[in-house]
């Protein structure tokens, strides 16, 4: 094998920057005649607001300009749009209440975004926005996920029950009947809890407007800058893109919580050209908490319908999702398309049905955090099939077994087809891997020094690289899924590609290079990854599901092929033969069944250097966009196994072992995929450990608001993990990749908790399973 | 109020009348412009703004310039050698892939050549309670201790 081929540990091209404090960072940017902008939050969780004096604000020294919800609402500015409409089962459409960039009459949420004061420094813009006299009218708060719906109160006139939409999805009746002929109905009630993203840069922007072609530019730390700039631009703002640049330059993790359109940049680029100057902004770490989109946050329950022998019947789940106080970009499609078309999991469930309440609450808004739906869709599954496991007194791997879907592909009752996968050669390889026939001696070991030891499966399975953009749109999806690329072969041989996939830790400089160069037979080192900027790259729909590599790759791909096509051309004009005849292999066009040849590198230099070129057949130059739009998603899947020791007298819990078998299809750069799963799982564990967010249930307050009070896992917290493959090629898409950034987070949850339960022998502990509930369940200590 | 500040950073003298307010943290980044120390929460919470104030890891969003006056500071720009070699430690962190976004590192990359010295022979669970100031969100942390444990081997 190449050292940097397809396959390959190929260390990668980005760190050096970043190892070396040169990475370019969104706050690390500072414009000519900078300005700095803080935003005046809302103290409250629901508030009218009366009247904004700002005289004292605008007297304090540096303060270049202050706006509120009036100066908005004087422009007739847009709100920040919603990109998924779902419909309700009783067929109306979801309740999609106005989102203005600052609030006009009522503040939602601790946080909302009240007025922006603009300064000559931070430290200026801070101390004056402190002085900012508003008048609130303090107002009842609705926070609770399970009870919103219940509450008097309303968080918008247009929901006076809270409800954003009521939808099903499924065969109702058709799990009806099966339930009223089960043998056993396993059921759970679940909380899958609020999580706060925290990727370690805090958002920023930094936006300026340019009088001389009247254009703005805006610095952001985003996920998807086409994305960012077309909801902006065609929603909020009413620019022509064309006069709109975006540049996400190196973004410090993004988890999801990059990939919406936000209130402040959107007021930053519209307050430029008013002030005539950059405007900076920064988020410290408070605001991530209160202002970031959180993740996560739904309220189930969950039965499933048995016959005697453990064959899965039905499937039922009831879930409130949280929205929060408005619908952020995606936030509608989260609890319902990318949650409920997961319930089947990998198991031939014949039927199944989802209810989903979105419930408007006065707390952040909630949108897609990594997996997005599928974590959630994940727990339910796991942690039901664990427990029918335990009611029908099974072993847990063979109730799993004998309900694995192994014919492909697989329409599932939720309506995806599952195109490929092999559940039972990973959950083998991972039994295996866990050594759990020792498992017994281990736990009989635990026992006799006065611990309780458990073991949790989980059988995850997800999807990624949400498409056809069509079937989407039928769904409701407002935006295409597809991707764009461009490959630009320079004079020389080197090339530069433009992808719409946004790399913020992924590392697609250097895997996206991997498969170019790999294609083109031409070192890594001379392959140039571009992303991130409106101004370069043709067209993107950005980062987000695990889509990169198998939507954004398979647009690079089809854009390198057709570099190939037009190479042949060349080649077989220089070589005196057909095209046709004409084969490229490591670099180099030859004429088949011939010595005769020539290198990649001389055509490049000929399509940029016609002379001796067929101009009237073909344009000079070797340049070629690709746009991909899959026929379907793909679906990576795996088994994790978790072990952990309980300490009943302190409720302290060693993770003994975890296992992650993932199939993610073909694998491009090993190194990156494993540091994927690696930290896909800590976050996992850090849910089901740890983390989460907690809102005062009456003020509305958050009281997670600092790394002092939210449980970020640090290096103590997490284990290592032992990882392996098995590989079943996606067989939609050229590289057979799946995706594999948000499997750790997917499954790694329900292994815990399974493992927990277990080792106490408890049918719940809730996340996050901090020591305190652990003691608590392991002493019977309501 | 302004108070004049000296120090040595990266091996060279600075000076500079700054706001008697300035954390060292601003003082790196936006008076010296070395943006390659980064703030993740400005409440000493998360190490990525970790520098060396006369050899020790220090959070700089928790000291005031004030106190760093007359210290020798070094940032992570000044740990490669002037060609551009990486320090073992930054080589490490790349060759075990013990970054992803790149953004807690340099504080991660200070406070692991801090162990240097400081524990012998480190094992990965000492190695881990030693990294207890640094919050990473992307790696899970395992890539980190392996490249650590490797960095520490190649500073000796």
């Amino acid at each position: 094998m190449k050292t940097d081929g397809i396959g390959a540990r190929v260390t990668r091209k980005e760190d050096h920057r970043f190892l070396t404090g040169n990475g370019q960072y969104t706050d690390d940017i500072i414009l000519p005649r900078q300005t700095y902008a803080a935003f005046v939050r809302s103290p409250h969780a629901h508030a009218t607001i009366n009247g904004i004096d700002s005289t004292a604000a605008a007297a304090m020294p540096g303060v270049v300009a202050i706006f509120t919800g009036k100066d908005i609402e004087e422009s007739k500015i847009g709100g920040l749009p919603c990109g998924w409409g779902i419909t309700s089962k009783d067929g109306t459409p979801a309740i999609e209440p106005p989102h203005p960039i600052l609030c006009i009459g009522k503040a939602r949420y601790v946080g909302d975004h009240v007025a922006v004061v603009i300064a000559e420094t931070p430290e200026q813009a801070h101390a004056a926005a402190d002085v900012m006299d508003v008048d609130y009218g303090i107002l009842p708060a609705v926070v609770s996920t399970g009870t919103a719906a219940a509450s008097k109160t309303a968080v918008h006139d247009q929901a006076p029950n809270n409800v954003c939409y009521t939808w099903g999805h499924g065969d109702e009746a058709g799990v009806k009947a099966a339930f009223e002929k089960a043998h056993h109905i396993s059921t759970l009630e679940l909380i899958n809890q609020r999580l706060a993203p925290n990727a370690m840069e805090p958002r920023a922007a930094n936006a300026s407007y340019t009088k001389h072609d009247q254009s703005y530019t805006l610095y952001v730390a985003n996920q998807n800058p086409h994305v960012e700039r077309l909801l902006m631009c065609a929603f909020v703002l009413g620019l022509p893109e064309s006069k709109v640049r975006v540049i996400a330059p190196d973004v410090g993790g993004g988890f999801g919580s990059k990939i919406f359109l936000y209130a402040e940049e959107t007021a930053l680029v519209w307050a430029s050209k008013h002030v005539g100057r950059p405007i900076k902004w920064t988020a410290d770490r408070s605001e991530a908490f209160l202002t970031d989109a959180h993740g996560r946050d739904h309220v189930t329950k969950v039965e499933l319908a048995m016959d005697a022998k453990g064959m899965f019947l039905a499937l039922r789940v009831k879930t409130i999702a949280n929205m929060g106080a408005y619908l952020s970009t995606f936030a509608s499609s989260v609890p319902t398309i990318l949650y409920a078309t997961l319930l089947a999991g990998q198991y031939k469930t014949p039927a199944v049905y989802a209810e989903v309440k979105a419930v408007f609450t006065n707390t952040a808004p909630v949108d897609a955090y990594r997996g997005a739906g599928r974590p959630e869709a994940t727990y339910v599954v796991e942690r039901i099939v664990e427990q029918a496991a335990r009611d029908m007194k099974m072993d847990p791997a063979a109730i799993r077994r004998q309900n694995f879907i192994t014919e492909f592909p697989y329409a599932t009752p939720v309506g995806l087809t599952y195109d490929t996968g092999n559940y039972a050669a990973h959950l083998d390889k991972a039994m295996q891997m866990a050594d759990v026939a020792g498992y017994p001696a281990r736990k009989a070991a635990s026992a006799a020094k006065g611990k309780k030891r458990g073991l949790g499966y989980s059988c995850y399975i997800e999807a990624c690289g949400l498409a056809p953009s069509n079937i989407a749109g039928a769904l409701g999806a407002r935006a295409g899924l597809f991707e764009a690329g461009e490959v630009r072969v320079h004079p020389t041989g080197t090339v530069t590609v433009f992808t719409g996939s946004h790399s913020h830790g992924q590392g697609h400089e250097t895997t996206f290079a991997q498969v170019v160069a790999a294609k083109l037979g031409i070192p890594v080192e001379n392959v140039e990854i571009v992303h991130g900027d409106t101004g370069r790259v043709p067209f993107g729909m950005g980062t987000y599901g695990s889509r990169s590599l198998s939507v954004g790759g398979t647009a690079i791909v089809k854009a390198v092929d057709k570099i190939i096509a037009k190479g042949k051309k060349i080649a077989a004009h220089l070589l005196e033969a057909a095209d046709t005849d004409i084969e490229f292999e490591n670099g180099v066009f030859k004429v088949a069944g011939t010595d005769k040849s020539v290198p990649f590198g001389a055509v490049s230099l000929t399509a940029y250097v016609p002379h001796n070129y067929p101009l009237d057949k073909l344009e000079p130059g070797l340049n070629e966009n690709a746009f991909y739009d899959p026929t379907n998603f793909t679906y990576p899947s795996g088994t994790y196994i978790c072990e952990v020791e309980v300490d009943p007298e302190t409720g302290k819990v060693a993770i003994e072992q975890f296992v992650a078998v993932d199939d993610f299809g073909n694998i491009v750069n090993p190194m990156i995929v494993e540091g994927q799963v690696q930290g896909g799982i800590a976050q996992g564990l850090g849910q089901a450990m740890m983390e989460g967010c907690s809102y005062d249930p009456q003020s509305g307050q958050l009281l997670t608001g600092s790394y002092m009070d939210y449980a970020m896992p640090r290096a103590s917290d997490i284990p290592n993990i032992k990882i392996s493959n098995v590989v079943t090629p996606c067989t939609h898409n050229p590289l057979g990749v799946k995706g594999c950034g948000e499997a750790g987070a997917i499954g790694s949850p329900p292994a815990y908790i399974n493992a927990l339960t277990d080792a106490l022998g408890v049918k719940d502990v809730a996340m996050p399973a901090t020591v305190e509930r652990v003691w608590r369940a392991a002493n019977n200590v309501v | 109020m302004s108070m004049n500040i000296t120090m040595k950073v990266n091996g060279k003298s600075v000076s500079a009348a700054v706001p008697v307010s300035t954390t060292l943290v601003e003082f790196i980044r936006e008076h010296l412009r070395l943006t390659g120390t980064h703030v993740g929460c400005n409440t000493s919470q998360c190490g990525a703004c970790t520098v060396h104030v006369n050899g020790r890891a220090v959070k700089s969003c928790n000291m005031l310039v004030a106190q760093a006056h007359g210290a020798d500071v070094m940032t992570i720009e000044g740990l490669a050698a002037a060609n551009g070699d990486m320090h073992p430690m930054q080589a490490a962190f790349k060759e075990h892939h013990g970054l992803q976004c790149g953004f807690c590192t340099p504080g991660m990359v200070m406070s692991a050549c801090e162990l240097k010295g400081k524990v012998m022979n480190p094992s990965d669970e000492e190695i881990r309670a030693c990294l207890d100031g640094n919050i990473c969100r992307c790696t899970g942390y395992q890539n980190i201790v392996t490249s650590v444990k490797a960095g520490l081997a190649a500073m000796s």
